[in-house]
Protein backbone atom coordinates (compact mmCIF):
# COMPACT_ATOMS: atom_id res chain seq x y z
CA UNK A 1 0.00 0.00 0.00
CA UNK A 2 1.64 3.56 -1.21
CA UNK A 3 -0.23 6.36 0.40
CA UNK A 4 0.43 9.78 -0.83
CA UNK A 5 -0.61 13.25 0.29
CA UNK A 6 0.64 16.55 -0.48
CA UNK A 7 0.82 20.36 0.56
CA UNK A 8 0.23 21.47 -3.11
CA UNK A 9 -3.18 23.19 -3.84
CA UNK A 10 -2.85 25.46 -7.42
CA UNK A 11 -5.60 26.19 -9.19
CA UNK A 12 -5.98 24.04 -12.13
CA UNK A 13 -3.78 21.11 -11.03
CA UNK A 14 -4.97 20.21 -8.35
CA UNK A 15 -6.64 17.86 -6.85
CA UNK A 16 -6.36 16.06 -10.15
CA UNK A 17 -5.19 18.17 -13.10
CA UNK A 18 -8.34 20.10 -15.35
CA UNK A 19 -6.62 22.76 -16.73
CA UNK A 20 -8.76 22.51 -19.95
CA UNK A 21 -12.82 23.30 -19.70
CA UNK A 22 -15.28 23.51 -22.29
CA UNK A 23 -13.80 25.69 -24.75
CA UNK A 24 -10.73 23.02 -26.04
CA UNK A 25 -13.34 20.00 -26.69
CA UNK A 26 -15.29 22.41 -28.30
CA UNK A 27 -12.64 24.07 -30.26
CA UNK A 28 -11.57 20.31 -31.40
CA UNK A 29 -15.22 19.43 -32.42
CA UNK A 30 -15.41 22.25 -34.54
CA UNK A 31 -11.66 22.06 -36.19
CA UNK A 32 -12.80 18.59 -36.84
CA UNK A 33 -15.88 19.00 -38.63
CA UNK A 34 -14.08 21.79 -40.74
CA UNK A 35 -11.79 19.35 -41.75
CA UNK A 36 -14.27 16.71 -42.92
CA UNK A 37 -16.25 19.27 -44.53
CA UNK A 38 -13.01 20.48 -46.30
CA UNK A 39 -12.14 16.53 -47.40
CA UNK A 40 -16.01 15.95 -48.51
CA UNK A 41 -15.50 19.68 -50.14
CA UNK A 42 -12.56 18.68 -51.71
CA UNK A 43 -13.88 15.59 -53.05
CA UNK A 44 -17.39 16.60 -54.61
CA UNK A 45 -15.84 19.71 -56.28
CA UNK A 46 -13.54 17.67 -58.27
CA UNK A 47 -16.64 15.32 -59.50
CA UNK A 48 -17.49 15.99 -62.87
CA UNK A 49 -20.85 17.84 -62.35
CA UNK A 50 -23.85 19.15 -64.90
CA UNK A 51 -24.71 21.94 -66.20
CA UNK A 52 -27.06 24.09 -63.54
CA UNK A 53 -26.45 21.28 -60.84
CA UNK A 54 -26.09 22.43 -57.04
CA UNK A 55 -23.47 20.86 -54.75
CA UNK A 56 -23.39 21.09 -50.99
CA UNK A 57 -20.15 21.47 -51.86
CA UNK A 58 -20.92 25.07 -52.87
CA UNK A 59 -22.81 25.92 -49.21
CA UNK A 60 -19.64 24.20 -47.07
CA UNK A 61 -16.56 26.47 -47.29
CA UNK A 62 -18.83 29.31 -45.76
CA UNK A 63 -20.24 26.87 -43.40
CA UNK A 64 -16.27 26.36 -42.20
CA UNK A 65 -15.64 29.59 -42.39
CA UNK A 66 -18.24 30.44 -40.00
CA UNK A 67 -17.90 27.06 -37.74
CA UNK A 68 -13.69 27.44 -37.76
CA UNK A 69 -13.76 31.39 -37.04
CA UNK A 70 -16.33 29.91 -33.85
CA UNK A 71 -13.28 27.47 -33.17
CA UNK A 72 -10.20 29.84 -33.10
CA UNK A 73 -12.94 31.87 -30.23
CA UNK A 74 -13.49 29.03 -27.89
CA UNK A 75 -9.93 28.71 -28.18
CA UNK A 76 -8.79 32.16 -27.83
CA UNK A 77 -11.21 31.75 -24.62
CA UNK A 78 -9.36 28.97 -23.19
CA UNK A 79 -5.45 31.67 -23.27
CA UNK A 80 -5.11 32.83 -20.33
CA UNK A 81 -2.18 35.07 -21.31
CA UNK A 82 -4.53 36.32 -24.67
CA UNK A 83 -2.45 39.54 -25.56
CA UNK A 84 0.46 37.07 -26.35
CA UNK A 85 -1.51 35.02 -28.88
CA UNK A 86 0.65 36.76 -31.86
CA UNK A 87 3.75 34.69 -30.01
CA UNK A 88 2.98 31.56 -32.01
CA UNK A 89 2.82 33.28 -35.05
CA UNK A 90 6.67 34.56 -34.59
CA UNK A 91 8.44 30.82 -34.58
CA UNK A 92 7.50 27.05 -35.51
CA UNK A 93 8.28 24.69 -32.74
CA UNK A 94 8.74 21.42 -34.84
CA UNK A 95 8.38 19.02 -32.31
CA UNK A 96 5.16 20.88 -30.78
CA UNK A 97 1.70 20.20 -32.61
CA UNK A 98 -0.01 22.86 -31.23
CA UNK A 99 2.88 25.27 -32.88
CA UNK A 100 1.93 23.22 -36.27
CA UNK A 101 -1.91 23.39 -35.37
CA UNK A 102 -1.74 27.48 -35.14
CA UNK A 103 0.00 27.33 -38.32
CA UNK A 104 -2.15 24.96 -40.07
CA UNK A 105 -5.09 27.07 -38.91
CA UNK A 106 -3.47 30.30 -40.98
CA UNK A 107 -3.82 28.01 -44.01
CA UNK A 108 -7.34 27.12 -43.60
CA UNK A 109 -8.88 29.90 -43.90
CA UNK A 110 -7.43 31.26 -47.35
CA UNK A 111 -8.49 27.67 -48.50
CA UNK A 112 -11.68 28.07 -47.22
CA UNK A 113 -12.17 31.54 -48.66
CA UNK A 114 -10.93 30.95 -51.86
CA UNK A 115 -13.47 27.95 -52.21
CA UNK A 116 -16.17 30.25 -50.53
CA UNK A 117 -15.35 33.05 -53.33
CA UNK A 118 -15.74 30.23 -55.98
CA UNK A 119 -19.25 29.69 -55.37
CA UNK A 120 -20.60 33.33 -55.51
CA UNK A 121 -22.66 34.29 -58.44
CA UNK A 122 -21.28 36.71 -61.52
CA UNK A 123 -22.60 40.19 -60.39
CA UNK A 124 -21.90 39.54 -56.49
CA UNK A 125 -18.61 41.20 -56.71
CA UNK A 126 -19.00 43.55 -59.29
CA UNK A 127 -17.79 46.54 -56.78
CA UNK A 128 -14.72 44.71 -56.58
CA UNK A 129 -13.20 43.80 -59.97
CA UNK A 130 -10.10 42.82 -59.47
CA UNK A 131 -11.77 40.06 -56.31
CA UNK A 132 -14.39 39.31 -59.00
CA UNK A 133 -11.22 38.45 -61.63
CA UNK A 134 -9.91 36.39 -59.22
CA UNK A 135 -12.69 34.99 -58.49
CA UNK A 136 -13.68 33.71 -61.99
CA UNK A 137 -10.37 32.45 -62.03
CA UNK A 138 -10.81 29.77 -59.13
CA UNK A 139 -14.20 28.94 -61.00
CA UNK A 140 -11.87 27.11 -63.86
CA UNK A 141 -11.91 23.67 -64.38
CA UNK A 142 -8.01 23.35 -63.59
CA UNK A 143 -8.41 26.13 -60.70
CA UNK A 144 -11.39 24.20 -58.94
CA UNK A 145 -9.39 20.90 -59.40
CA UNK A 146 -6.55 22.31 -57.39
CA UNK A 147 -8.78 23.93 -54.73
CA UNK A 148 -10.25 20.55 -54.10
CA UNK A 149 -6.75 18.85 -53.59
CA UNK A 150 -6.11 21.59 -51.38
CA UNK A 151 -9.23 21.61 -49.30
CA UNK A 152 -8.38 17.77 -48.94
CA UNK A 153 -4.65 17.93 -48.23
CA UNK A 154 -5.79 21.28 -45.30
CA UNK A 155 -8.50 19.31 -44.11
CA UNK A 156 -6.63 16.06 -43.65
CA UNK A 157 -3.67 18.37 -41.49
CA UNK A 158 -6.42 20.19 -39.21
CA UNK A 159 -8.42 16.72 -38.63
CA UNK A 160 -5.15 14.98 -37.60
CA UNK A 161 -3.61 17.29 -35.80
CA UNK A 162 -6.76 18.00 -33.55
CA UNK A 163 -5.89 14.30 -32.18
CA UNK A 164 -2.25 14.47 -31.97
CA UNK A 165 -2.54 18.10 -30.13
CA UNK A 166 -3.34 15.69 -27.20
CA UNK A 167 -1.70 12.45 -27.81
CA UNK A 168 1.51 14.31 -28.01
CA UNK A 169 1.18 14.98 -23.83
CA UNK A 170 2.48 11.60 -22.84
CA UNK A 171 2.19 12.81 -19.06
CA UNK A 172 -1.59 11.69 -19.51
CA UNK A 173 -1.24 7.90 -20.50
CA UNK A 174 -4.80 8.22 -22.23
CA UNK A 175 -3.99 10.68 -24.69
CA UNK A 176 -0.41 8.57 -25.28
CA UNK A 177 -2.55 6.75 -27.70
CA UNK A 178 -1.02 6.88 -31.99
CA UNK A 179 -4.89 6.30 -32.67
CA UNK A 180 -6.18 9.71 -31.62
CA UNK A 181 -5.19 11.03 -34.76
CA UNK A 182 -7.15 9.13 -36.99
CA UNK A 183 -9.57 8.91 -34.28
CA UNK A 184 -10.44 12.46 -34.80
CA UNK A 185 -10.04 12.65 -38.42
CA UNK A 186 -12.44 10.03 -38.72
CA UNK A 187 -14.80 11.52 -36.43
CA UNK A 188 -14.57 15.00 -38.31
CA UNK A 189 -15.31 13.42 -41.29
CA UNK A 190 -18.20 12.38 -40.00
CA UNK A 191 -19.30 15.03 -38.81
CA UNK A 192 -18.73 16.60 -41.81
CA UNK A 193 -20.83 14.00 -43.84
CA UNK A 194 -23.26 14.07 -41.41
CA UNK A 195 -23.87 18.24 -41.80
CA UNK A 196 -23.61 18.06 -45.75
CA UNK A 197 -26.02 15.55 -45.82
CA UNK A 198 -28.37 17.56 -44.04
CA UNK A 199 -28.16 20.42 -45.81
CA UNK A 200 -27.14 18.82 -49.09
CA UNK A 201 -29.82 20.26 -51.99
CA UNK A 202 -29.42 17.43 -54.42
CA UNK A 203 -30.98 14.03 -53.55
CA UNK A 204 -28.52 11.77 -55.11
CA UNK A 205 -25.74 13.63 -53.42
CA UNK A 206 -27.65 13.77 -50.55
CA UNK A 207 -27.88 9.62 -50.41
CA UNK A 208 -24.17 8.94 -51.09
CA UNK A 209 -22.97 11.44 -48.08
CA UNK A 210 -25.25 9.17 -45.92
CA UNK A 211 -23.24 6.33 -47.01
CA UNK A 212 -19.97 8.21 -47.13
CA UNK A 213 -21.31 8.78 -43.07
CA UNK A 214 -22.07 5.12 -42.38
CA UNK A 215 -18.14 4.12 -43.78
CA UNK A 216 -16.96 6.89 -41.03
CA UNK A 217 -18.87 5.51 -38.32
CA UNK A 218 -17.98 1.86 -38.85
CA UNK A 219 -14.81 3.21 -38.72
CA UNK A 220 -14.83 5.69 -35.78
CA UNK A 221 -15.89 2.14 -34.61
CA UNK A 222 -13.11 0.09 -35.23
CA UNK A 223 -10.87 2.91 -34.08
CA UNK A 224 -12.09 3.16 -30.63
CA UNK A 225 -11.62 -0.76 -30.57
CA UNK A 226 -8.35 -0.14 -31.29
CA UNK A 227 -7.88 2.83 -29.21
CA UNK A 228 -9.12 0.78 -26.41
CA UNK A 229 -7.16 -2.75 -27.22
CA UNK A 230 -4.21 -0.38 -27.62
CA UNK A 231 -4.36 1.03 -23.81
CA UNK A 232 -5.28 -2.36 -22.12
CA UNK A 233 -2.32 -3.98 -23.88
CA UNK A 234 0.15 -1.60 -23.33
CA UNK A 235 0.81 -1.81 -19.54
CA UNK A 236 -0.59 -1.35 -16.18
CA UNK A 237 -0.09 2.94 -16.64
CA UNK A 238 -2.11 2.59 -19.67
CA UNK A 239 -4.51 -0.15 -18.88
CA UNK A 240 -5.69 1.87 -15.58
CA UNK A 241 -6.53 5.20 -18.47
CA UNK A 242 -8.65 2.44 -20.40
CA UNK A 243 -10.52 1.69 -17.11
CA UNK A 244 -12.20 5.29 -16.68
CA UNK A 245 -13.85 4.33 -19.94
CA UNK A 246 -14.78 1.10 -19.19
CA UNK A 247 -16.03 0.73 -15.43
CA UNK A 248 -14.89 4.39 -14.48
CA UNK A 249 -16.59 7.74 -13.98
CA UNK A 250 -16.36 8.44 -17.34
CA UNK A 251 -17.95 4.72 -18.87
CA UNK A 252 -21.58 5.76 -18.61
CA UNK A 253 -21.32 9.22 -21.28
CA UNK A 254 -18.92 7.26 -23.07
CA UNK A 255 -21.00 4.56 -24.14
CA UNK A 256 -24.33 5.95 -23.74
CA UNK A 257 -23.47 9.67 -25.64
CA UNK A 258 -20.26 8.78 -28.03
CA UNK A 259 -20.24 5.26 -28.89
CA UNK A 260 -24.64 4.52 -28.57
CA UNK A 261 -26.26 8.03 -29.54
CA UNK A 262 -23.10 9.30 -31.43
CA UNK A 263 -22.53 6.51 -33.28
CA UNK A 264 -24.53 2.90 -33.48
CA UNK A 265 -28.17 4.90 -33.25
CA UNK A 266 -27.70 7.35 -36.40
CA UNK A 267 -26.01 4.63 -38.21
CA UNK A 268 -29.06 2.12 -37.85
CA UNK A 269 -31.32 4.64 -38.67
CA UNK A 270 -29.24 6.14 -41.56
CA UNK A 271 -28.63 2.41 -43.29
CA UNK A 272 -32.71 2.53 -42.55
CA UNK A 273 -32.16 5.78 -44.56
CA UNK A 274 -30.18 4.57 -47.35
CA UNK A 275 -32.57 1.51 -48.01
CA UNK A 276 -35.04 3.94 -48.74
CA UNK A 277 -37.09 2.27 -45.60
CA UNK A 278 -38.11 5.37 -44.10
CA UNK A 279 -37.39 8.93 -45.15
CA UNK A 280 -34.27 11.34 -44.60
CA UNK A 281 -34.66 12.76 -41.35
CA UNK A 282 -32.63 15.71 -39.32
CA UNK A 283 -32.35 13.39 -36.10
CA UNK A 284 -29.25 11.26 -37.37
CA UNK A 285 -27.22 13.66 -38.35
CA UNK A 286 -27.65 15.48 -35.34
CA UNK A 287 -26.73 12.27 -33.35
CA UNK A 288 -23.73 12.54 -35.32
CA UNK A 289 -22.56 15.59 -34.48
CA UNK A 290 -23.72 15.27 -30.83
CA UNK A 291 -21.32 12.03 -30.49
CA UNK A 292 -19.06 14.02 -31.94
CA UNK A 293 -19.26 16.49 -29.40
CA UNK A 294 -19.44 14.20 -26.73
CA UNK A 295 -16.44 12.32 -28.09
CA UNK A 296 -13.54 15.56 -27.48
CA UNK A 297 -15.56 16.17 -24.46
CA UNK A 298 -15.07 12.33 -22.75
CA UNK A 299 -11.71 12.22 -24.30
CA UNK A 300 -10.21 15.67 -22.90
CA UNK A 301 -11.38 15.47 -19.09
CA UNK A 302 -10.95 11.49 -19.28
CA UNK A 303 -7.28 12.42 -20.31
CA UNK A 304 -6.97 14.96 -18.17
CA UNK A 305 -8.20 13.00 -15.61
CA UNK A 306 -5.90 10.31 -16.16
CA UNK A 307 -2.40 10.12 -14.77
CA UNK A 308 1.38 8.06 -13.78
CA UNK A 309 0.46 5.80 -11.11
CA UNK A 310 4.10 5.48 -10.09
CA UNK A 311 4.75 7.50 -7.29
CA UNK B 1 19.75 18.54 -6.86
CA UNK B 2 19.66 16.36 -3.75
CA UNK B 3 17.46 15.49 -1.32
CA UNK B 4 17.90 13.70 2.12
CA UNK B 5 14.61 12.59 3.09
CA UNK B 6 16.49 10.81 6.35
CA UNK B 7 17.24 14.62 7.14
CA UNK B 8 14.03 16.19 5.84
CA UNK B 9 11.51 17.05 8.29
CA UNK B 10 8.39 18.29 6.09
CA UNK B 11 8.63 21.58 8.41
CA UNK B 12 7.95 23.09 4.98
CA UNK B 13 10.88 26.37 5.20
CA UNK B 14 11.40 25.37 1.80
CA UNK B 15 8.36 25.92 0.51
CA UNK B 16 7.83 29.63 2.73
CA UNK B 17 11.27 30.41 1.40
CA UNK B 18 10.21 29.57 -2.16
CA UNK B 19 7.38 31.75 -1.53
CA UNK B 20 9.03 34.89 -0.11
CA UNK B 21 12.23 35.00 -2.73
CA UNK B 22 10.09 34.31 -5.92
CA UNK B 23 6.88 36.56 -4.79
CA UNK B 24 4.64 33.61 -5.05
CA UNK B 25 1.53 34.34 -5.91
CA UNK B 26 -1.41 33.77 -2.89
CA UNK B 27 -3.25 30.30 -3.01
CA UNK B 28 -0.19 29.33 -5.71
CA UNK B 29 2.82 27.14 -4.89
CA UNK B 30 6.85 26.49 -6.77
CA UNK B 31 7.64 23.86 -4.22
CA UNK B 32 5.59 21.41 -2.04
CA UNK B 33 5.73 18.90 0.62
CA UNK B 34 4.86 15.16 -0.29
CA UNK B 35 4.58 12.39 2.20
CA UNK B 36 4.16 8.77 1.12
CA UNK B 37 3.12 5.97 3.43
CA UNK B 38 4.23 2.66 2.20
CA UNK B 39 3.72 -0.61 3.54
CA UNK B 40 0.93 -2.61 5.81
CA UNK B 41 0.13 -1.88 9.55
CA UNK B 42 1.98 -1.89 11.44
CA UNK B 43 4.92 -2.51 9.19
CA UNK B 44 4.83 1.34 7.97
CA UNK B 45 7.08 3.88 6.54
CA UNK B 46 6.64 7.46 6.08
CA UNK B 47 8.99 9.25 3.38
CA UNK B 48 8.73 13.19 3.14
CA UNK B 49 9.47 14.75 -0.26
CA UNK B 50 10.32 18.42 -0.85
CA UNK B 51 8.85 18.67 -4.36
CA UNK B 52 9.19 21.17 -7.61
CA UNK B 53 9.81 20.80 -11.13
CA UNK B 54 12.90 18.45 -11.70
CA UNK B 55 14.20 20.40 -14.74
CA UNK B 56 14.05 17.09 -16.19
CA UNK B 57 16.39 16.37 -18.92
CA UNK B 58 13.89 15.45 -21.38
CA UNK B 59 11.43 17.80 -20.36
CA UNK B 60 8.15 17.25 -22.08
CA UNK B 61 7.04 20.75 -21.16
CA UNK B 62 9.82 22.39 -23.63
CA UNK B 63 8.37 20.18 -26.24
CA UNK B 64 5.47 20.88 -26.33
CA UNK B 65 5.25 24.42 -25.93
CA UNK B 66 4.28 25.96 -29.28
CA UNK B 67 6.18 29.47 -28.47
CA UNK B 68 9.14 28.30 -27.47
CA UNK B 69 7.92 30.22 -23.90
CA UNK B 70 9.65 26.77 -21.91
CA UNK B 71 12.84 25.93 -22.55
CA UNK B 72 16.14 25.02 -21.77
CA UNK B 73 18.43 27.16 -20.31
CA UNK B 74 22.44 26.50 -21.42
CA UNK B 75 23.96 27.02 -17.96
CA UNK B 76 23.09 24.56 -15.88
CA UNK B 77 20.44 22.75 -17.77
CA UNK B 78 17.61 24.33 -16.19
CA UNK B 79 14.09 24.67 -17.26
CA UNK B 80 13.05 28.14 -17.57
CA UNK B 81 9.72 29.82 -18.86
CA UNK B 82 10.03 33.21 -21.02
CA UNK B 83 6.88 35.08 -19.69
CA UNK B 84 6.85 37.43 -22.41
CA UNK B 85 6.44 34.56 -25.19
CA UNK B 86 4.12 32.65 -23.11
CA UNK B 87 0.57 32.72 -24.45
CA UNK B 88 -1.09 30.60 -21.14
CA UNK B 89 -2.29 27.50 -23.48
CA UNK B 90 -1.67 25.35 -20.76
CA UNK B 91 -0.04 22.58 -22.84
CA UNK B 92 2.94 22.70 -20.43
CA UNK B 93 0.84 22.39 -17.34
CA UNK B 94 -1.03 19.11 -18.84
CA UNK B 95 2.87 17.71 -20.66
CA UNK B 96 3.88 17.75 -16.69
CA UNK B 97 3.57 14.42 -15.41
CA UNK B 98 4.56 16.09 -11.90
CA UNK B 99 1.95 18.99 -11.72
CA UNK B 100 5.01 21.09 -10.93
CA UNK B 101 3.61 24.03 -12.83
CA UNK B 102 0.27 26.54 -12.70
CA UNK B 103 -0.86 29.91 -14.13
CA UNK B 104 0.24 32.84 -13.08
CA UNK B 105 -2.85 34.94 -11.93
CA UNK B 106 -0.89 37.92 -14.71
CA UNK B 107 -1.56 34.66 -17.23
CA UNK B 108 1.86 32.90 -17.80
CA UNK B 109 3.15 29.17 -17.16
CA UNK B 110 4.81 29.57 -13.67
CA UNK B 111 7.12 26.93 -11.81
CA UNK B 112 10.34 26.64 -9.96
CA UNK B 113 13.32 27.78 -11.49
CA UNK B 114 16.17 26.62 -9.34
CA UNK B 115 16.30 30.41 -7.69
CA UNK B 116 18.33 30.74 -10.99
CA UNK B 117 18.62 34.62 -9.68
CA UNK B 118 20.51 33.68 -6.57
CA UNK B 119 22.51 30.78 -8.34
CA UNK B 120 24.03 33.40 -11.06
CA UNK B 121 25.37 35.12 -8.01
CA UNK B 122 26.30 32.02 -6.63
CA UNK B 123 23.82 31.74 -4.02
CA UNK B 124 22.32 28.18 -3.65
CA UNK B 125 18.65 28.03 -4.40
CA UNK B 126 16.28 29.96 -1.49
CA UNK B 127 14.39 26.11 -0.23
CA UNK B 128 18.32 25.38 0.21
CA UNK B 129 19.75 27.98 1.93
CA UNK B 130 17.35 28.15 4.60
CA UNK B 131 16.48 24.03 5.22
CA UNK B 132 17.07 23.62 8.91
CA UNK B 133 18.44 20.01 8.82
CA UNK B 134 20.16 21.05 6.09
CA UNK B 135 18.78 17.96 3.76
CA UNK B 136 19.29 19.54 0.38
CA UNK B 137 22.02 20.03 -1.86
CA UNK B 138 22.35 21.70 -5.10
CA UNK B 139 25.44 21.09 -7.66
CA UNK B 140 26.58 20.30 -10.86
CA UNK B 141 25.32 17.10 -11.76
CA UNK B 142 28.16 17.02 -14.91
CA UNK B 143 31.38 17.71 -12.54
CA UNK B 144 31.65 13.83 -11.04
CA UNK B 145 33.18 15.37 -7.98
CA UNK B 146 30.49 17.63 -7.03
CA UNK B 147 28.89 16.69 -3.43
CA UNK B 148 25.75 15.91 -5.76
CA UNK B 149 27.52 13.59 -8.17
CA UNK B 150 29.21 11.69 -5.16
CA UNK B 151 26.01 11.88 -2.79
CA UNK B 152 24.22 10.22 -5.41
CA UNK B 153 27.13 7.63 -6.61
CA UNK B 154 27.61 6.59 -2.77
CA UNK B 155 24.11 7.02 -1.90
CA UNK B 156 20.63 4.87 -2.63
CA UNK B 157 18.55 6.87 -4.10
CA UNK B 158 15.37 7.76 -6.16
CA UNK B 159 13.41 9.84 -8.37
CA UNK B 160 9.68 10.52 -8.73
CA UNK B 161 7.89 8.66 -11.84
CA UNK B 162 10.88 7.65 -13.40
CA UNK B 163 8.73 5.35 -15.93
CA UNK B 164 7.33 8.98 -17.41
CA UNK B 165 10.49 9.14 -19.62
CA UNK B 166 10.87 12.53 -18.26
CA UNK B 167 14.68 12.14 -17.02
CA UNK B 168 13.82 13.84 -13.76
CA UNK B 169 17.08 15.59 -12.51
CA UNK B 170 16.22 15.77 -8.56
CA UNK B 171 17.34 12.53 -6.37
CA UNK B 172 16.22 11.71 -3.55
CA UNK B 173 18.41 9.57 -0.83
CA UNK B 174 16.36 6.84 0.88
Amino acid sequence: MIELLTTRHNPLVDPTLHVWGWQIPVYLFLGGWVAGSMVLTGYLQGRARAPGQSSVSDRLPWVGLLLISLGMGALFLDLEHKLYVWRMYLTLQPLSPMSWGGWILLLVYPVLAMGALATLADGWLDSWPALAAFARRLKSPAASRWLGRLNIIVGVALGIYTGILLSSLGARPLWASAVLGPLFLVSGLSAGAAFAHLIAPDHDEQVQLIRFDNVFLITELGLIALFLIGHLTAGAVHAQAAQLLLGGPYTAVFWVLVVGLGILLPLVIQALMVAERIPHTLIAPLLVLLGGLALRFVIVFAGQYSHWISP
Amino acid sequence: MVIDTRKCVGCMDCVIACKTENDVPDGHCRDWIGQRLQGEMPDLRLTITSERCNHCDSPPCVTCCPTGASHVQEFGRVVLIDHDKCIGCKACLAACPYGARFIHPDGYADKCTFCMHRVVRGLAPACVAVCPTHSMYFGDLDDPDSEVSRLIASRRHFALKPDAGTAPRIFYLE
